[in-house]
């Protein structure tokens, strides 16, 4: 199971995630939280992924499309505070070179253009 | 540590929980076997991906179909086999996920992440059709070289 809470500092808003993002409901979750996001107009987007510690290739699906969603629709979407499996996914599947990684919350709100 | 031989064989639903389960009960098996944390996770994460592919690939979700796990300790190592009652494919015809041209598909991971994560993986034809995954970890022993008396 998989939830997030959002909060907004400025244009940014970060979601604070827990749980897993799996095929089926988490990966789910994270699809309409983002598709949510996007369509309420927000354009600079953080995923905090501290207290997500599984993440399966449906999860990792998920991510892309939501990237590419917030992409497309000229906004970007950065990850924050990756636990050591998500970090170990990412940097072998090599999405390490496509996302946007931070391990600061402050820093990644600057990092928006 | 060494494992005693034990086969375990169960038979699926094409059921979106049954990704779950597969799952767990893989990891029961392996912890009972001495795996450590780390190993343990890895497994259970190789057949959650392999029960994936079989559920959604292989069987198309038709939920007339089933999906075969078995599970065989050796002193040595661990097989895990998932099948399915799919029309069978060809490693070398699934895209490679790591080139640059499908970093951003949505999809295509789960074989990767398989081989990755077990010491052998290896796609076969079914007995009766299908595709079957075969995956193997080697127990702590057996890589060290420590074998048990």
């Amino acid at each position: 199971m998989l939830q997030g809470t959002a909060r907004e500092i400025g244009e940014v808003v970060i979601v604070d995630f827990s749980g897993k993002i799996t095929l089926g409901e988490g990966s789910s979750t994270l699809r309409h939280t983002i598709r949510g996001l996007i369509d309420r107009g927000h354009r600079k987007i953080v995923l905090n992924l501290f207290d997500v510690d599984y993440i399966d290739s449906s999860g990792i699906g998920e991510l892309v499309s939501g990237y590419t969603t917030v992409k497309n629709a000229e906004g970007d979407m950065k990850l924050l505070h990756l636990t050591k499996r998500v970090h170990d996914l990412l940097q072998i599947t090599r999405l390490f070179t496509v996302f946007d990684v931070r391990s600061d919350e402050e820093e990644a709100i600057r990092s928006f253009r | 540590m060494a494992a005693n031989s034990q086969h375990v064989e169960v038979t699926l639903e094409t059921m979106l929980e049954s990704v779950d389960l597969a799952e767990s009960i893989v990891m029961r098996v392996a912890e009972a076997s001495g795996f450590s944390e780390e190993d343990i996770h890895k497994i259970g994460m190789a057949v959650r991906e392999g029960v994936i592919n079989a559920y959604n690939y292989g069987n198309q979700q038709n939920r007339a179909k089933k999906i075969g796990l078995t599970i065989e300790m050796s002193p040595e190592n661990m097989t895990v086999r998932v099948l399915d009652q799919g029309k069978g494919f060809e490693l070398h015809e699934v895209p490679d996920p790591l080139a640059e041209e499908n970093l951003l598909r949505t999809s295509g991971r789960g074989l990767f992440l398989m081989r990755a994560f077990m010491d052998e993986f290896t796609v076969r034809p079914g007995p009766n059709g299908g595709a079957e995954l075969v995956m193997v970890k080697k127990l702590p022993d057996a890589v060290s070289g420590n074998g048990a008396a």
